[in-house]
């Protein structure tokens, strides 16, 4: 199974510990599933001003237990829709983990990294080593890579992308 | 192996499941309301798929945004309705038919023991209560499932909480749920199943034990999981379900943490905002004034809730200095709370009463706080913002303590003033 190379570069955001999908995208938004409209609430929980700081490209780095709480799949597809290009967090919860690889969001879990990078720092994320570097201080840390199928999920788009591809592919 | 376990063993057919092993499962039933069906319809639809594996075993209850909020809202409930009637689903509750999902669908006779139950709602795990299998997952999972009947799971171990003795005056599952949180913490069951034991679940009536199941994710666990005892089995004969006894037997190859509760030493329980496993007992919680007082949702929406709330109510006056406001968890509870003059009580005391929905635990409507507002409520979730403004706070308690707190305008034990 080949799986495209990604490396990930971008400038990191830095939550605390159990950010739950309350703080990621209220409930309130919930009446729509459009993942740009979903986008421009992002953490509004946390603060109303978080939208408009978080650019294109960006990194959320989150401590322990990120998308506790509610199941609704609208946490994974708001971070999408901003454009955020990976979490890094030291666990994630059960649900948002399902989520965010079925909506084709690079996730990747290591809690050294939380411990050793600070806010705003520009960082490189290898998600087939699982390699995250600090560009501006050369410091790396290592997380464990998901198994091919996983990432060729997240690379698809998602799970539907990817089991569409699948039968295309079985179809050719 | 553990109960958890042995479910879903019976259901694959396999022997012996080992914790972490992956499997694919067929599954009973699958839920999805009106904040996670649209979104579930969209990707059934990207899938390319049709028809619904079996239309039967498929349930729409559009109970978070209903009565609609707004036009944003209803379009969201127009795709459901569209989608469940070209499907000829049997299970799409709305209006006077709807209720919480977590309270109609036992009431309904839909949850049954030893089944697989899948939800696009995180309080799905509600039905472990009458042992059943039962998890939240997200709108793209139940997608799936709805067009080929299968999920996939990971093995789940364990996690073990003895019950001893039986409950004190105004202390009931509520109060023994947060307990068990605030000792393990938010992340304390992640990935785990709480299965609870031990002789202590004789003094635990079934909507007790729906509230403790409901609460199980805001520990992280997958599922929680009761025996299917005396108790249950005289419920489910109530709702048209017949089923034989199950008890939990030990695994005798471990747990991975293990935690024994004496009821009889629990208090009255208020989990300080903001997170479910701040809860301390009500005697040392802070006298802080409230704005509003909530009695509701699938956590304490039924009926013993409502019974509890209107003993404290009686012949009182909720306190001028805020709301009162009762949900029904479903018309049928409502018509019970009616037949037995529960809601004349409300009404007396100055409550609001609400048609049954998911309304304001979620900060979605029917009460939603203003900054700097505070509610205490019989909810599950505290988070930041959870019922409104981010500079609002959330407060949760059992049924007793937010009537008597009602009563006085500040967080009150119950066995104070009654």
């Amino acid at each position: 199974m080949s799986v495209e190379r990604i490396e990930i570069v971008g400038r990191v955001h830095k939550l605390g510990d159990h950010v739950n999908t309350d703080l990621i995208i209220p409930a309130t938004y919930l009446v729509t599933s459009d993942p740009i409209e979903l986008g421009e609430h992002l953490l509004e929980g946390l603060d109303p001003d978080y939208p408009k700081r978080i650019h294109e490209g960006d990194i959320l780095l989150a401590g322990v237990n990120f998308g506790s709480g509610s199941s609704r799949e609208h946490a994974a597809l708001a971070i999408k829709g901003k454009g955020v290009s990976c979490v890094i967090a030291s666990s994630f919860a059960r649900i948002f983990f399902r989520n965010a690889i079925n909506t084709g969001l690079p996730i990747i879990e290591c809690p050294e990294a939380y411990e050793g990078i600070s806010d705003g720092a520009l960082i490189s994320v290898d998600l087939e080593k699982g390699i995250i570097r600090n560009t501006e201080t050369g410091e790396t840390f290592r997380a464990q890579p998901y198994p091919d199928f996983m990432r060729e999920i997240v690379s698809s788009g998602g799970l539907v992308e990817f089991v569409r591809k699948r039968i295309e592919k079985q179809m050719d | 192996m553990s109960e958890s376990r042995k479910i879903l063993s019976e259901i694959t057919g396999r022997e012996k499941l080992k914790p972490g092993e992956f499997i694919e499962a067929d599954v009973s039933l699958i839920l999805a309301n009106d904040v996670t069906a649209p979104l579930a319809i969209k990707e059934f639809e990207k899938l390319g798929a049709r028809e619904l594996f079996d239309p039967d075993k498929v349930v729409f209850v559009l109970d978070h945004f209903t009565p609609n909020r707004d036009i944003a809202s209803a379009e969201q409930c127009a795709i459901v309705r569209k989608f469940a009637r070209e499907r000829g689903m049997k299970h799409f509750y709305e209006g006077g038919q709807a209720g919480i999902e977590h309270v109609i669908l036992p009431e309904l006779g839909l949850v049954k023991p030893r089944s697989l139950i899948i939800g696009a709602d995180s309080h799905t795990c509600t039905y472990g209560a009458l042992g059943a299998f039962s998890t939240g997952m997200g709108s793209t999972d139940i997608a799936a499932a709805m067009a080929t009947g299968k999920t996939w799971l990971k093995v789940p171990d364990a996690m073990r909480i003895e019950l001893r003795g039986s409950f004190g005056g105004w202390v009931g599952g509520k109060d023994l749920i947060l307990h068990v949180i605030s000792r393990i913490g938010v992340d304390g069951a992640s990935y785990l199943s709480m299965e609870f034991t031990g002789d202590g679940l004789e003094s635990l009536s079934v909507d007790g034990r729906l509230t403790v199941a409901n609460m199980v994710v805001e520990a992280g666990a997958k599922n929680g999981i009761f025996p299917v005892d005396r108790i249950t089995r005289e419920y489910l004969k109530s709702v048209g379900v017949e089923s034989s006894t199950f008890t939990i037997e030990p695994d005798p190859y471990g747990y991975v943490s293990e935690l024994t509760v004496d009821l009889s030493m629990l208090e009255p329980q208020v989990a300080l905002p903001p997170l479910p496993s701040n809860a301390v007992p009500v005697s040392k919680a802070p006298k802080v004034k409230l704005d509003q007082v909530v009695i509701g949702s699938c956590t304490n929406g039924r009926i013993e809730d409502l019974r509890t709330a209107a003993e404290i109510l009686k012949n009182k006056k909720v306190a001028a200095s805020l709301r009162l406001i009762i949900i029904p968890g479903s018309p049928s509870v409502y018509k019970e709370a009616l037949r037995e003059g529960l809601i004349d009580i409300f009404l007396d005391a100055g409550s609001i009463i609400s048609p049954p929905t998911c309304g304001p635990c979620l900060g979605g409507h029917m009460g939603v706080l203003a900054s700097g507002e505070r509610a205490l409520s019989t909810t599950n979730r505290n988070f930041v913002g959870r019922m409104g403004h981010a500079r609002s706070e959330v407060y949760l308690c059992n049924p007793a303590v937010a009537a008597a707190s009602a009563l006085t305008g500040t967080i009150t034990d119950p066995g104070e003033i009654i």
